[in-house]
């Protein structure tokens, strides 16, 4: 883990000053961190020359760009209209029966939090879920524990689409 | 495959890629004004959802003069029930590369960019790889074309062709107003193609094997193919190729649970059509359908008897409220109050004709929205609370 203000300079050298490099930037930062600190946004502020308001505007915008502390796994379940169709609710309920939280809620080891998320694209393999970024699909209570259970014991399990 | 079924099979955008150089090769051997005509004789039309004519689309940004244009595939696939954009960057990646590329050479852009959507950050790696091999053969066949990705991170409005650009030039994502079109103002201001990762496989196809095969599949006024990608109360969900034109009655009867009690077409911000208006409706772009003529992106959703329609308006409602940029009041304001009113209705709070009041306020947002989204929330709305209004209140 490099700490923040070379990490922000790094991803700076890469993607260039600009403007227009404002979210490549932040995807970077989140990348490590899992989500943007105050401290964060000052760094790229500063590095890009820009008002820290337009960094934060930006940065709040989108909802893979977290502006609070994250578990290092990030669950996101799709509550859209197939997966909530085809069990949604069970899905969710087995996880926090697992992990002991409720939605927007992080562990007390800080290893994972819960969250829904908007149409995943893969209503066709409903009820699915983001765990960072790999995509399970065609979820189960049963599955669900298998799939924590790997990355309780930082074993994942890879994915619909990991080759 | 099985000849059995009701609605036609077709099979283009899947089929093998391998000969992308030899028609890239051979595309730029032509004069940009051919490919266009070919674009145009051939009435592809944006299978994005919004079917603007392609061909006029390249055409138009051709005519202008910039030192710089651009090319942007919209892999922003964020429409609910959509999913066969991600499989055509996973399956036939190079079919989309050699399309954005051509388009370049139409247009004289230099540059294309892939804007995917964060929740497909797995697609990458395997796109960049591709990209890197088709930099090469470019680069070998003296062709000076460059292509990046930019990822999006998880916001369902940037699929607006102009928030696209406002995030691609690291803003929020809110739309522009429009006029001017990002044919003469897109990304950064310059002149900007941008079609969805469909489309542009589509124009493959057309440039492979000429406009007249593609001309002749479809209906008048919908000509081609289009991938649809079915999901619901179905015993055969997934991504299937179909030609325009069919009738909803035989749709259902292919891929119905024989319990069909409504469809939804072109996903959340689409139209729900109930099990009575089957055979009344038709899937493709108007004109001279059978009935009403639905477009869509390709996002086809089935209910059965077990479904409540109240629970799908108010997951679609919760959708848009979250989704809103926020941008403009009538679309801010009116998903979270369309949201709130219906929840009151049921919970008996108001009389049944406040319904009636919401349709307004949706009809209010469809002419003063800013975007699509806000004018697409009377689509569902309307038709969800129209037909099932019973529904809605007991």
């Amino acid at each position: 883990m490099k700490p923040i203000t070379e990490l922000v300079k790094d991803l700076a050298d890469k993607h260039g000053r600009d403007r227009r490099n404002l979210l490549p930037i932040l995807q970077g930062v989140v990348e490590q961190e899992k989500y943007l600190s105050e401290y964060s946004m000052f760094e790229i502020a500063r590095e890009l020359d820009l008002p820290v308001t337009e960094v934060y505007g930006t940065a709040t915008f989108y909802s893979f760009l977290e502006c609070k502390k994250m578990g290092k796994y990030i669950i996101r379940v799709c509550k859209t209209i197939t997966c909530s169709m085809k069990g949604e609710r069970q899905i969710l309920l087995a996880i926090q029966d697992m992990l002991k939280i409720k939605i927007g809620e992080t562990t007390q080891d800080g290893k994972f939090t819960l969250l829904e998320t908007n149409c995943l694209g893969f209503c066709h393999k409903a009820p699915a879920m983001l765990i960072n970024n790999e995509v399970y699909t065609e979820l189960t209570p049963e599955k669900i524990r298998e799939i924590l259970g790997s990355y309780l014991h930082d074993k994942i399990i890879g994915g619909e689409h990991v080759s | 495959m099985s000849a059995n079924h009701i609605v036609k099979r077709a099979d283009f955008i899947f089929k093998n890629e391998n000969d992308w150089e030899e028609v890239l090769t051979k595309s730029l051997a032509r004069t940009p004004n051919e490919l266009i005509n070919e674009l145009i004789s051939s009435e592809l039309k944006g299978r994005g959802g919004a079917g603007f004519p392609t061909g006029l689309k390249w055409k138009l940004t051709s005519e202008l003069k910039s030192d710089e244009k651009f090319v942007i595939c919209n892999a922003d696939e964020g429409e609910p029930g959509t999913f066969k954009d991600r499989e055509i960057l996973s399956r036939v990646p190079f079919k989309v590369l050699t399309a954005i590329a051509l388009c370049g050479y139409v247009i004289g852009a230099k540059q294309g960019f892939i804007y995917l959507r964060g929740e497909y950050f797995f697609l990458q790696q395997e796109l960049k790889k591709a990209i890197s091999e088709f930099e090469f053969f470019c680069k070998e066949i003296k062709y000076d074309f460059k292509i990046n990705i930019f990822m999006g991170s998880g916001a369902y409005i940037c699929g607006e062709e102009t928030a696209l650009f406002e995030s691609m030039e690291g803003k929020r994502g809110e739309p522009r107003n429009k006029p001017p079109y990002p044919t003469a103002y897109g990304y950064l201001g310059k002149p900007t193609v941008i079609n969805n990762v469909e489309t542009l496989a589509h124009t493959f196809t057309i440039f492979k094997y000429g406009s007249k095969r593609f001309y002749d599949l479809g209906v008048q006024f919908s000509r081609g193919t289009k991938l649809f990608s079915i999901s619901g109360d179905t015993p055969k969900p997934g991504i299937y190729e179909l030609e325009l034109g069919m009738s909803l009655s035989d749709f259902v009867d292919d891929f119905g649970d024989d319990d069909t009690k409504a469809v939804q077409v072109g996903g959340a911000s689409g139209f729900l059509v109930p099990r009575k208006k089957f055979s009344g409706t038709s899937i493709g772009f108007e004109g001279k359908l059978v009935g009403i003529s639905l477009p869509t992106g390709g996002s086809m959703m089935l209910f059965n008897s077990s479904r409540s329609m109240f629970n799908v308006l108010d997951n679609y409602l919760n959708f848009f409220a979250e989704e809103s940029c926020g941008q403009c009041t009538p679309c801010r304001v009116g998903c979270q109050q369309l949201l709130k009113g219906i929840k009151a209705v049921k919970r008996g709070e108001k009389p049944a004709s406040y319904l009636d009041k919401l349709l307004d306020l949706a009809e209010t947002m469809q002419y003063t929205a800013k975007c699509g989204l806000g004018q697409s929330v009377a689509n569902s709305f309307t038709s969800i609370v129209e037909n099932f209004r019973e529904e809605m209140i007991y």
